[in-house]
């Protein structure tokens, strides 16, 4: 185990290399001069000129690449031109919204998703099977905002059980240690505040989980079914064990490896792709910044954002990647 | 002579497929005794596994169903048990292994999890004996190196070593009836032999009744006592086991015996019975061997002969009184 995870943490290497190249290479792709697009196009080519000179524009591209290197490993992700602000501090308080919001789908996800395929697989053909894969496929082919905006309507304008956008109520404020608001308001000890954060949570949440939850489900079935089939269950059933047992705790770890594939993708695609979820719900996380940045242009922090996203990204796969050593035996070998 | 432990009476189990009602077990009777070693035979696609999973409730279900019959342990019917009954007999009173030994460990399960597994369910045992009889019990399957091997997964371990440890799995309880399918075909010659002293080994020190299941007469002349011949989901010929090699009744009983590889024949060739198992439910009318007999007669074709005799029974016309 211990040698399969440095060999997996030297391969981030060249991977996380590769992904700076690639954000560091998709600005400078972009036609015109930044620092044009900067100052605007009534700037002097004076002025044009000397920030080149400042931002190192002048520099040859290998050169601009080690210094981007060499900011990036010290913490700093350049500066926002919308507000001058270090985006290494502003980012923060959003990609902690993206997490919190994430983490929360994710967990709803695999939960539902796990059980669902799992009682499926086992009352194979049954109407509960029926039902749960017909839930299933309209989950996976429901457009999200769609969705969102039904859950707005029903649940905060008609029932007006839940809130409908944003991180708090409007009046509200949390004292941002984490800024993951569930935690900050735990350590605070302030329970109300923290169910307030929770109800914030949950319509975002499911419209967030419902894809993953129905694409868990699935795989989780079919795994499932394989599994329940094969000569080591027959085994298992041969020495007199309960079904539930076999399912839950035999059955689930083997069949847990594609499904462990899929949570870390869709993971992986909820950090990054949840621009749509929050932009419908008000939420301020990394997705919302980052397109907040493209409306205005600000390219250093739509490249600091879709850094971060990107490393998300590799992180998540990493983990994911570690867990299938944990899980299966085999694969140290391979 | 020793009582039955187990009696299989008039057994009928079907699959119930898209082309309708498939007979793979259709009317079969046998009894084992305490302590003995039954072989049962027959090539591919007899039933032979359809009728090990019918007394161990493990049939595939759908498509598979028990029809007819009785399956007596103890004198009590099981065929038709309930789950929870089962459950108590299942690797506690009656054991089984099975024909694919690469396949049969859980992959993601160290051999100790899967060895101790149904003495934790059965037996009300400490966990620090737990261990020692784990180890125990690879030792007596003669497998080296017990202790480590019960942290070691199952894809660290060879073709035969699995068979030995399913074979230790399935004794872990001391069952008074072990059902062995076939646990030898899949692996080579020298570990078959190996597996087999085994298996009669077990069977002398735990007084375990096995029935071996087989397609090879030659295994069953090397372990058992008595033999049952089955051909396409029925009994055609048991008694035995000398009887039978001396005085094979049934056409299809002297193919099996001709077709036992012989060391020191002079031919190049090894005997075949010509043709194969006919499918279930397939021929509807007379001897259901009779499209590969040699010995086939016109009534053959049209009655079905009925298994007959006292202690050495067979179904052919040909050693029927009124024949
Ligand atoms: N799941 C199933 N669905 C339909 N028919 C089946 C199924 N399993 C077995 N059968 C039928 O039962 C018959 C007997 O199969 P069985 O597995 O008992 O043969 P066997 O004697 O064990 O053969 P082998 O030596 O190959 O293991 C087969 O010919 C097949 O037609
Ligand atoms: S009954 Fe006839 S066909 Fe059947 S085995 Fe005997 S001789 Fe052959
Ligand atoms: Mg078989």
């Amino acid at each position: 185990m211990l040698s399969y995870s440095i060999k997996r943490l030297l391969m981030l290497i060249p991977v996380l290399i590769g992904m700076t190249l690639i954000v560091f290479g998709i600005i400078h792709a972009i036609p015109g001069n930044p620092a044009q697009t900067i100052l605007g196009t009534k700037a002097t080519p004076e002025a044009i000129h000397n920030l080149n000179q400042a931002l190192g524009l002048d520099q040859p591209w290998y050169i601009q690449y080690f210094t981007y290197l060499k900011n990036i490993f010290s913490g700093n992700l350049g500066t926002s031109i919308q507000d001058n602000m270090p985006i290494a501090r502003e980012i923060w308080p959003h990609l902690a919204a993206t997490i919190e919001l994430s983490f929360v789908a994710m967990v709803i996800a695999v939960v539902v998703g796990i059980n669902a395929g799992i009682i499926s697989a086992w009352k194979q053909n049954s109407a509960l099977d029926y039902s749960a894969m017909i839930l299933a496929l309209i989950g996976v082919s429901m457009p999200i905002f769609w969705l969102g905006l039904l859950e707005q309507w029903l649940f905060s304008v008609k029932l007006n059980w839940l809130p409908s956008i944003g991180r708090l109520d409007i009046v509200s404020t949390v004292r941002p240690i984490t800024n993951l608001y569930l935690i900050d308001t735990l350590i605070e000890g302030q329970f109300s505040q923290f169910w307030m954060v929770v109800r914030h949570l949950i319509l975002p949440a499911i419209a967030l989980a419902t894809i993953p939850t129905a694409i868990i489900a699935r795989m989780t079935r079919s795994s499932m079914l394989e599994v329940l089939k094969s000569d080591y269950i027959r085994t298992t059933k041969a020495k007199g064990e309960r079904m539930g047992l076999i399912v839950y705790k035999y059955a689930l770890k083997n069949a847990f490896i594609p499904i462990l594939t899929v949570i870390g993708l869709q993971t992986g695609l909820m950090l990054g792709g949840a621009i749509l979820t929050e932009t419908i719900f008000g939420w301020p996380g990394i997705g919302l910044y980052v397109y907040n940045a493209i409306q205005y242009r600000d390219y250093p922090v739509i490249q600091s954002g879709i850094l971060v996203i990107a490393f998300l990204f590799v992180m998540v796969n990493f983990v994911t990647d570690l867990l299938y050593g944990l899980i299966d035996p085999r694969i140290k070998y391979r | 002579m020793a009582d039955s432990i187990l009696e299989v009476k008039d057994l009928r189990t079907s699959f119930f497929t898209d082309d309708g009602e498939v007979p793979a077990v259709d009317g079969i009777t046998f009894s084992v005794k305490e302590g003995e070693i039954l072989g049962l035979v027959g090539e591919s696609g007899c039933g032979k596994s359809v009728t090990s999973l019918s007394i161990m409730g493990l049939l595939p279900s759908p498509p598979g169903k028990i029809v007819g019959g009785q399956i007596l342990y103890k004198g009590e019917d099981i065929s038709h048990a309930k789950e929870s009954r089962m459950r108590k007999l299942r690797g506690n009173d009656i054991a089984m292994i099975f024909q694919e030994p690469m396949t049969s460990l859980n992959p993601v399960f160290t051999i100790g999890e899967q060895l101790t597994e149904a003495i934790r369910l059965h037996k009300k045992m400490p966990k620090k004996d737990l261990e020692a009889r784990a180890v125990d019990l690879l030792k007596m399957v003669g497998l080296p190196r017990a202790r480590e091997l019960l942290k070691e997964y199952p894809h660290e371990l060879s073709g035969g070593m699995r068979q030995r440890v399913m074979i230790a799995i399935a004794m872990s309880c001391d069952p008074k009836v072990l059902i062995a399918d076939e646990p030898t075909t899949a692996l080579d010659v020298t570990i078959q032999a190996q597996i087999l002293d085994l298996m009669a080994k077990l069977n002398r020190e735990t007084h375990t009744a096995i029935i071996l299941i087989t397609h090879d007469l030659g295994v069953v002349a090397q372990v058992c006592k008595r033999v049952v011949v089955m051909y396409a989901g029925k009994v055609v010929e048991q008694g035995d086991v000398r009887d039978i090699f001396n005085h094979p009744e049934h056409p299809y009983t002297e193919g099996l015996i001709r077709s036992i590889p012989d060391l020191f024949s002079k031919k190049d060739t090894l005997y075949t019975i010509k043709g194969s198992v006919p499918k279930p439910g397939s021929i509807k009318k007379g001897c259901l061997f009779a499209p590969r007999c040699p010995y086939v007669m016109d009534k053959c074709r049209t009655a079905e002969p009925e298994l007959t005799g006292d202690r050495h029974k067979s179904r052919c016309f040909l050693h029927r009184e009124d024949a």
